[in-house]
């Protein structure tokens, strides 16, 4: 896509379009990504809240796994996923292919 | 018609802020600028404006407050000195960038250590480069013309600057001279409604501001900045002359005093440019062709039109109420040396760091000045380059 000049850009770095970070592919930037163990999951919803990337996909109510290409492996999720389920890990990028 | 009253340069800009009526003010008061902001504290206790008066934490608060409430969408101002200017600092370059037309009322005051709160530069020139649009004055009536201005400038569409108006702490701030104020309604009449660009808070536009900007595109946004101040070059000149029809006082980039053709000159901004008139004034009666530039406008620097006018002088002291240590001359002098580059025999130049910390600068200082520029007119040489005045040896 060809970059605008200083004239076409709106000033003050503001951005008119709505949800334009979609077009941003924050996932790029993970080291660790987080990996759910559905079947322990009780689906409390403590990761979907927290992240801060909406990077928790939701399907009939319940979490289904991670938007990868957002996902920037802050750890987050893992970390209020309650004590007693533990049901994400986050596990190093270098371990598996890279996803986003 | 307005009214003449005798009050302080600081009574001066809250009678100013109270007929601007801004949506939101956000300040903590340091001296020598507290009354301006107490002052209006009462007019905001008394239902005389409708402003939302944020008391804040810090100044750091104060222009974060300004910088949150321009972006939502209103007409924002704050004051300061000093140490407040210097703890607004990342803020300030923020409010530019953002390009928020956001109005702050400088009243120039030394910056520590030692601490000191009298006046000199140093505040306002540490902030020359944050792309904010920089407006100095003499007196009080300056300062309140200025100010009234200041929105106008800043509002345009194709400028989006915030802009400081300064005036000197103490000398200024606190002494009572005889001004005129506007009425009311011709202020209001005169800034017109606020036009905000992008308000966070029309729901029906969505916008973000302060996304991040990298390689990408953040040099195309400081492009546009200078696009800006150029920009602000021909506004300047059309309120100053748009406020002259309505006040009787027109404002240009700087004012010149029997410079016309005059051979020796002294730059000088603000209130030493009071003492600099009645020397030359007493120069001229001895046959002296000596005259004044007092800058006015300092960013964006009028440099052509800086050359244009003192192209014919022979020798010319630029007067810095700041140092910037270290270079070749304060603040001001290697802008004024660097105008004059292209013109054909520019005259000599030399630079003087004055009045530092409040230190008084009186008529003989004026004419030592005036004496060593004469000595340099006859003789072509020049003794010291950059040299401290008004200094104990
Ligand atoms: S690692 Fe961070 S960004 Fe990724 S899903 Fe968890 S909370 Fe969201
Ligand atoms: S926080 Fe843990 S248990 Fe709760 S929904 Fe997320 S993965 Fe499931």
């Amino acid at each position: 896509m060809k970059k605008k000049g200083w004239k076409e850009v709106p000033i003050g770095g503001v951005l008119k379009d709505k949800g334009s970070s979609v077009a941003y592919n924050s996932g790029s930037w993970r080291s660790f990504r987080p990996v759910i163990d559905l079947e322990k999951c009780i689906n409390c919803m403590f990761c979907w809240v927290y992240c801060p990337d909406s990077s928790v996909i939701i399907k009939g109510g319940l979490v289904a796994g991670f938007d990868l290409e957002h996902c920037k492996g802050c750890g987050i999720c893992a970390k209020e996923c309650p004590p007693k389920v533990t049901a994400i890990t986050m596990e190093p990028e270098s371990k598996g292919p890279v996803c986003g | 018609m307005g009214k003449t009253m005798a009050i302080t340069g600081n009574i001066a800009i809250a009678i100013a802020m109270k007929q601007i009526n801004p949506d939101v003010v956000a300040a903590y008061p340091i001296t020598p600028s507290t009354e301006i902001v107490q002052q209006f504290s009462s007019y905001v206790a008394d239902g005389a404006v409708d402003t939302e008066y944020i008391a804040v934490e810090s100044e750091h608060s104060a222009m974060s407050a300004c910088i949150g409430a321009s972006a939502g969408g209103g007409r924002v101002m704050t004051a300061t000195s000093s140490q407040g200017l210097a703890f607004m600092w990342e803020m300030l370059y923020i409010a530019a960038g953002y390009r928020l037309p956001i109005v702050l009322v400088c009243v120039n005051r030394a910056l520590s250590a030692p601490i000191n709160i009298h006046c000199d530069h140093s505040d306002s020139m540490g902030a020359r480069d944050a792309s904010w649009i920089q407006l100095y004055a003499e007196n009080a009536q300056e300062a309140y013309d200025n100010t009234i201005q200041a929105f106008r400038i800043a509002e345009e569409m194709d400028v989006r600057l915030p802009v400081m108006s300064c005036l000197d702490g103490f000398i200024i701030s606190h002494s009572i001279e005889n001004m005129t104020i506007l009425e009311d309604e011709e202020v209001r009449r005169f800034i017109g409604d606020y036009k905000p660009l992008n308000p966070l808070l029309d729901l029906e536009n969505p916008a973000t501001v302060g996304a991040i900007d990298l390689q990408d595109y953040y040099m195309e946004h400081k492009r546009q900045q200078h696009e800006a101040m150029l920009n602000a070059k021909k506004v300047i000149l059309s309120v100053g002359k748009e406020y002259g029809k309505l006040s009787g006082r027109s404002y240009g980039f700087f004012e010149e005093y029997r410079l016309d053709d005059a051979d020796v000159a002294i730059v000088v901004m603000s209130s030493a440019a009071g003492t600099v008139k009645d020397i030359v004034d007493e120069y001229r009666s001895k046959g002296i062709k000596a005259g004044l530039l007092k800058p006015r406008v300092f960013r964006p620097f009028p440099a052509e039109e800086i050359a244009d006018a003192l192209k014919n002088t022979k020798a010319v002291a630029v007067l810095d109420r700041a140092d910037s240590f270290g270079a070749s001359g304060g603040p001001l002098f290697p802008e004024f040396r660097s105008a004059l580059y292209d013109v054909p025999n520019p005259p000599k130049m030399i630079n003087k760091i004055f009045g530092l910390g409040g230190r008084d600068f009186g008529p003989d200082d004026v004419r030592g000045v005036f004496d060593e520029l004469v000595a340099i007119k006859d003789t072509g040489k020049i003794k010291s380059l950059k040299e401290y005045i008004t200094v104990r040896e």
